[in-house]
């Protein structure tokens, strides 16, 4: 699928002297010294990046990392210092007055961290407000906030104020004001971060679920590693304005591009994150059932694991041989069916995988879609992944 | 008895800088070029006043005691209802119905031209800094000048009556109008305004669709100041002929009358208070439908 957003060398500075640190930016000045020499803040340094239509994008960063300034930068709340927006084949950094409030009219709505209801309106005239701005006949402007606060479990208290609400029931409007829309981008900013743990999490699956209905283009920016890893399809890591690197969670925490981005995810638990097709090695020994092997790989093998896998010549898993099976050729191929043994599946992630590893007598085959063999993970890699 | 006679004048000392004698031509060159201006605003702010005490005296005494009677349950509850009915009752009883109502008909005509005027300043203060700037320094000579100067230029542009009284009210009660609504609006906090911006609002809509509706509590607390501050110049504007309860404590004074100061007094205090809490009482959102019927209900208890 084609991109969403793309964001093009994209930068952000606050104060009055901007116009003359602009060209200075590709100098190597750290945005301290450029704050201390000319008195601007860099908020967001030549960033580039796309979205994919109907993914999460995660823009994961400390506070103070820009990233606020950056999802406001997509909706035109900010307006650039230089570079561009481009949504939907648009550019919202050349917009101006009515066009830019048609744009947020129509493709874009936005999830506050404060919630930022409005405090004299119910849930149902708070969801149902930003088509009501834009004119809606009242009846339609009803109907898609009720289907809204229904999707968000919330129909029941349509009528009440945000006053009477709690923390988890407000950020549920809030996502059911910008559901209402219907828009094509949905901006979360820290949309999460007030609420409790258990709330958050539920939030968290509620938004996954909302996504895999119906799946949406969500730019999502959170400081919780977890959350990013969580939800992110892609995770863009921001610091001091600049993008330190974008990818699946599972690519940054497998090759960080430097030391920031590795230090960012010494917390993470790997265990939740890494599957076993990230671990998967050759085997030992594969044998194609349909070619006799050589004696001497036959000994090698009874020497090591005592254990060869057999894996046809389209890579289709066919079972393992143990070591009494193995001392037993020939003939060839074992006049038995061979036992296919535990198995697992690429998308397993190792916490899950530790029983069956830690249960099977032999290092465990990895397979892929229609049986692809990908490889073997032993209890002693395992073990690796996890220091 | 005048007291002024008593009284050293200040402006035949020598030296003096001639300020005050300085701003007579200003009055009399007014009075000579801008009289049509004048016989305009007296037409207008004659004709609210008119309109607002004849409007207030059509319901004889009784059907309007029994108005705030309901009014007092539904927005404040049995009890304030019914101090209401007994104080209104006072009222009535005291002879002094028809001098309550001329003082509140003056007293709402200054509020609504206090609203009228100070509210549209106030959004303005709040979008200008420069405006804030201009208008500040009139604001604070408004609210600490003595009430009494501004009778005299009132009295010289109008004449005496309802008129100049109306006007001195409205110049004595508009700064906190101006005041409250530039703060109100300041107040609403930046996410409401991001929030309203980011649902595409244009600024006429985010002025009227989350910024006054979001500072409406202090826009009320604004307008309750500036009833306040109104009914506070009644008995000063009665010295220049506003007549209503004014009237009563300044014969008291002038009499040494004790009896009739606390009557007209009495009687300002009560309105005071119903104006106030009735006042109040609109800032926040109504009372159910259901919550009312129990009120009457519990109060159809108390009777029998």
């Amino acid at each position: 699928m084609g991109d969403a957003i793309v964001v093009d060398h994209l930068t952000k500075l606050f104060g009055e002297r901007s116009a003359e640190v602009l060209p200075r930016l590709r100098q190597s000045l750290t945005n301290t010294e450029i704050r201390g020499r000319y008195g601007v803040s860099v908020a967001v340094r030549d960033v580039s990046f796309r979205v994919r239509q109907g993914e999460i994008f995660v823009v994961m960063g400390l506070s103070g990392s820009g990233k606020s300034t950056l999802v406001r930068l997509l909706n035109g709340l900010i307006t650039a210092t230089a570079g561009e927006v481009c949504i939907g084949g648009r550019a919202v950094t050349a917009m101006k007055g009515t066009e830019l409030v048609r744009f947020r009219r129509t493709t874009t709505a936005m999830v506050f961290q404060s919630f930022a209801l409005f405090p004299h309106l119910s849930a149902l005239e708070n969801a149902a407000f930003g088509l009501s701005i834009a004119g809606r006949p009242r009846t339609e402007a009803v109907r898609r906030a009720r289907a809204a606060l229904k999707q968000v479990g919330l129909e029941g208290e349509a009528g009440r104020l945000p006053a009477e609400l709690s923390g988890g029931m407000r950020q549920r409007v809030g996502l059911a004001r910008a559901l209402a829309m219907d828009p094509p981008v949905l901006l979360m900013d820290e949309a999460f971060s007030a609420l409790d743990p258990l709330i958050r999490r539920g939030l968290q699956e509620e938004l996954l679920e909302l996504q895999r209905q119906r799946p949406r283009t969500i730019v999502f920016i959170s400081h919780d590693l977890d959350e990013a890893i969580r939800l992110g399809d892609r995770i863009a890591l921001m610091e001091g304005g600049r993008i330190l690197q974008v990818g699946t969670p599972r690519q940054l925490l497998r090759d960080p591009a430097d030391e920031h981005v590795r230090r960012f995810f010494r917390d993470v638990d790997a265990a939740q994150v890494l599957t076993v097709a990230d671990l998967a090695e050759p085997p030992g020994l594969v044998l194609d059932p349909r070619r006799p092997p050589d004696p001497a790989q036959l000994r090698r093998a009874t020497a090591a694991d005592g254990v060869a896998y057999l894996v046809e010549g389209d890579q289709r898993y066919r079972g393992l041989l143990g070591r009494e099976q193995l001392m037993a050729v020939p003939p060839w191929p074992p006049t038995e069916t061979p036992p296919p043994g535990p198995t697992l599946a690429a998308a397993t992630t190792v916490e899950e995988a530790i029983p069956v590893v830690a249960g099977a007598p032999y290092p465990v085959p990895v397979l892929g879609e229609r049986s692809r063999f990908l490889g073997v993970v032993s209890a002693r890699r395992l073990l690796r992944s996890l220091a | 008895m005048p007291l002024v006679d008593a009284l050293p004048m200040p402006a035949q000392l020598p030296g003096r800088l001639p300020l005050g004698s300085a701003a007579e031509p200003v009055v009399v060159w007014l009075l000579e070029h801008a009289q049509p201006l004048f016989n305009g605003v007296f037409a207008l702010v004659d004709g609210l006043t008119q309109a607002v005490e004849s409007l207030l005296l059509l319901p004889p005494p009784w059907l309007a005691c029994l108005l705030i009677f309901l009014l007092g349950i539904w927005r404040l509850g049995a009890g304030f209802g019914l101090a209401a009915l007994l104080a209104l009752a006072l009222v009535v009883g005291l002879g002094l119905w028809s001098p309550m109502v001329a003082t509140l008909a003056l007293v709402l005509s200054a509020t609504a031209i206090c609203v009228l005027l100070g509210f549209p300043l106030g959004i303005l203060a709040a979008r200008s800094e420069r405006a804030w700037g201009l208008l500040r320094p009139l604001l604070d000579l408004m609210q600490t000048m003595p009430a009494f100067v501004y009778l005299i230029p009132a009295v010289m542009f109008f004449g005496t009556g309802k008129v100049p009284g109306t006007i001195a009210t409205v110049i004595f009660a508009m700064p906190p109008a101006v005041r409250l609504t530039r703060l109100g609006i300041q107040e609403v906090s930046a996410d409401l305004i991001e929030a309203g911006l980011a649902f595409g609002c244009t600024p006429g809509q985010l002025l009227r669709r989350v910024q006054i509706p979001a500072a409406l509590p202090t826009l009320m607390t604004g307008l309750n100041q500036t009833i306040m501050l109104a009914l506070s110049m009644v008995v000063i504007a009665s010295m220049i002929g506003a007549g209503g309860l004014g009237d009563m404590v300044l014969r008291g004074i002038q009499q040494l009358d004790l009896g009739l100061g606390i009557e007209g007094g009495l009687a300002v205090v009560i309105l005071a208070v119903l104006l106030d809490r009735l006042g109040q009482s609109f800032a926040c959102r109504p009372r159910s439908m259901g919550q009312r019927l129990r009120e009457l209900a519990r109060l159809w208890g108390v009777w029998r």
